[in-house]
């Protein structure tokens, strides 16, 4: 007899209550649905952190389970928002266009309304042409597919190549950061069909929704989002709950080994690569609607760099660390760079957070790298009593992603 | 006794160094076998190729009734094939409990669907309780491998070798680091392993040689020296000269 789901991931259960309870008290205090007391743009950011967390969960199973460094996974996040923001600015735009030429002398052909739409959109990037990539773009069905699929036979493609060949360790990220850089300069060209660098914008309006405030959608976005992270976090623990997940591990601590017992690495590392791409793309699609606007800044490498350090911050190798991880820093990042952190005066000269930021982050990094490399999700540690094995100093595998002898547990 | 692995005439070259020169060598489907040779007489690399870590410049591995090329397949199709490897060092996944390494190892279909979807049946958990006792770790089943002893590491490598149900063992100095009791033990598993297949021990050690009473084969240089008993290969002059006399 196994035990049952639940018991073995206790984690599940308290996560998935501290998320439900955290959804209800944030919509009893918002502005749409209750007391008023958190406001429209902070229900917006507080949705906007779970999307976060929710790649970050995804970048801990490719990461933190299966030992693959990628710094690619932001511009999976990046193209899921690309692909539902297609659909929003595009009817969106045709319900502006529709409504101008209805004082209009003739009701307007279809052509016409197509060539408005082409205007209002592309104008800004020289063109009224609407490009052949946005095909799908009045069919939110089709988009929504999209946002699944491109980003996913993205990874499955790039995958395949770089598996295939063997490429580990360093070497993948590197060509991970390669991908995302050359998808990030596709992008910002003008004849990408994509609007180049002014992106796509007025995403947070939904189309045949103009009746509903702000104050409303933005709770409704943080539902879908809560949603989004609890499946997602269920998902997570049921795949790496296992003998998947044994044999995750084990590729992570000592591939070749794991080969010789007859597992398909490349396969395995294929699997959980496409799925957490996957993840992250949906993640950018619930981020995007909330953030109003995406240009291709946000899939440049250094975003995916910060998802990295999110998890490490957090603790790799533990689903609710990479929550922890992505939650803190990027709330208290918020509130660094948003201005709100008060200056320290030292008299010859004033630290300004908004400058100084970077380098608080990047010295908390290697702080938690060198002394405490189980990360915030550590500290849960000292409350269920789980302590390091004594392994005199030896990491527990010979692969470069394997987890060091601090982070592991009894 | 049919033959289970007959490799002919293999050579490989590494940056100039010749270090397996036209080896030929072959086993039966039930049979122990142990290979002895002093360092850099090519065992491990040996090993390698059969594994298919290392592909030859040239000759042939072939396999089984069906006279399989092993050289076209890569290492995890070769393992689902049925030949089990245990490494010098001991190589478990520390992080993982005993129990959850000897799982992995259970011969079950490896594709990765079928492992998410995965669901442990009492049928499995009792086999993996049987190999654990078989290998002494029964009382050790939930803790983390990484834990273990230096002996009981080989023994939990050994277990999951067995796990495997390969047809084919090949096992690189199981008893180096153990103490005189867990040899006895070690000899006691691999001689009970070679009733039903194949097993190759590479090893240094003589007494533990002397101990599996097999046929002992003889490397030096990267090809076969002798072959025959123990007591004949150690009469061998050639044998006493380059290994034995050092």
């Amino acid at each position: 007899m196994q035990r049952s789901f639940i018991s073995r991931n206790p984690s599940v259960l308290v996560f998935i209550a501290l998320l439900a309870l955290f959804t209800i008290v944030v919509s009893a205090l918002s502005e749409g649905f209750g007391v008023d007391l958190i406001s429209t743009s902070m229900v917006k950011t507080l949705g906007k952190t779970l999307c976060l967390c929710l790649i970050a969960i995804a970048m801990d199973l490719v990461w933190g389970y299966c030992g693959i460094l990628s710094l690619g996974h932001f511009a999976f996040f990046g193209l899921g928002g690309y692909m539902i923001g297609m659909w929003l600015m595009y009817e969106r735009t045709k319900e502006i266009v529709v409504s101008a030429a209805a004082n209009a002398a003739l009701p307007p052909t279809p052509e016409e309304i197509r060539e408005g739409i082409g205007t209002q959109i592309f104008g800004v990037v020289g063109g009224s042409e609407i490009p052949p990539v946005w095909m799908f773009a009045d069919s939110l069905g089709l988009q929504l597919l999209l946002v699944v699929t491109v980003p996913g036979l993205l990874a499955l493609v790039f995958g395949w190549l770089a598996f295939r060949s063997r490429v580990t360790g360093v070497y993948l990220s590197i060509l991970t950061q390669a991908m995302t850089l050359a998808l990030s300069l596709y992008l910002f060209q003008n004849d990408s069909g994509l609007r180049g660098n002014n992106g796509l914008s007025g995403l947070q309006n939904l189309p045949g929704a103009s009746d509903i405030p702000q104050s409303v959608m933005s709770v409704w976005f943080l539902w879908a989002s809560a949603l989004a992270l609890g499946l997602g976090y269920l998902l997570a623990a049921w795949m790496v709950g296992g003998k998947f997940g044994s044999v995750v591990r084990g590729i992570r601590d000592d591939e070749a080994r794991v080969r010789f017992l007859g597992y398909n690495v490349e396969g395995y590392k294929l699997v959980i690569f496409t799925v957490t791409a996957v993840i992250a793309a949906i993640a950018g699609a619930l981020y995007y609607p909330q953030a109003g606007i995406i240009n291709p800044a946000e899939i440049a490498p250094i975003a995916s760099i910060y998802l990295a350090v999110w998890v490490a911050i957090g603790g790799r190798g533990r689903l609710y660390g990479a929550v922890i991880g992505a939650a803190f820093v990027s709330l208290v990042s918020t509130w660094f760079t948003g201005g709100q952190a008060p200056d320290v005066p030292l008299g010859f000269y004033t630290i300004k957070w908004v400058d100084w930021w970077l380098i608080l982050l990047g010295l908390s990094f290697v702080a938690v790298t060198l002394f405490a490399p189980k990360g915030i999700g550590g500290l849960v540690d000292l409350f269920t009593e789980r302590r390091s094995p004594m392994r005199h100093g030896a990491d527990l595998g010979p692969d470069k992603g394997a987890l060091r002898e601090k982070e592991a547990n009894e | 006794m049919s033959t289970l692995l007959e490799v002919s005439g293999i050579s490989v070259t590494f940056d100039g160094f010749k270090a397996i020169n036209n080896l030929s060598f072959q086993i039966g489907s039930a049979e122990m076998r142990a290979i002895i040779g002093p360092n850099g007489a090519g065992k491990t690399t040996f090993m390698d190729i059969v594994t298919g870590k290392t592909r030859p410049d040239e000759g042939r591995v072939i396999w089984g009734e069906k006279s399989e090329n092993l050289l076209k397949l890569n290492e995890s199709q070769i393992a689902r094939k049925g030949i089990g490897r245990k490494f010098q060092r001991p190589t478990v996944f520390e992080d993982q409990s005993v129990f959850e390494n000897l799982l992995m190892a259970l011969k079950k279909s490896r594709s990765p669907f079928d492992v998410l979807f995965y669901r442990r049946s009492d049928e499995d958990r009792d086999r993996v309780e049987a190999l654990a006792s078989e290998i002494g770790l029964h009382s050790e089943l939930q803790r983390k491998s990484g834990e273990l002893a230096h002996g009981q590491k080989q023994w939990l490598e050994i277990g999951m070798l067995l796990a495997q149900e390969p047809r084919l063992l090949l096992v690189d100095e199981p008893a180096a680091g153990m103490s005189p009791a867990e040899r006895e033990h070690t000899t006691a598993l691999l001689v009970e392993a070679a009733k039903t297949r194949a097993v190759v021990v590479v090893e240094h050690d003589m007494e533990f040689v002397r101990r599996l009473n097999c046929k002992v084969t003889v490397f030096h240089e990267g090809s076969v020296l002798a072959e025959g008993s123990l007591d004949h290969v150690t009469a061998d002059q050639e044998v006493i000269d380059v290994y034995l006399g050092r």
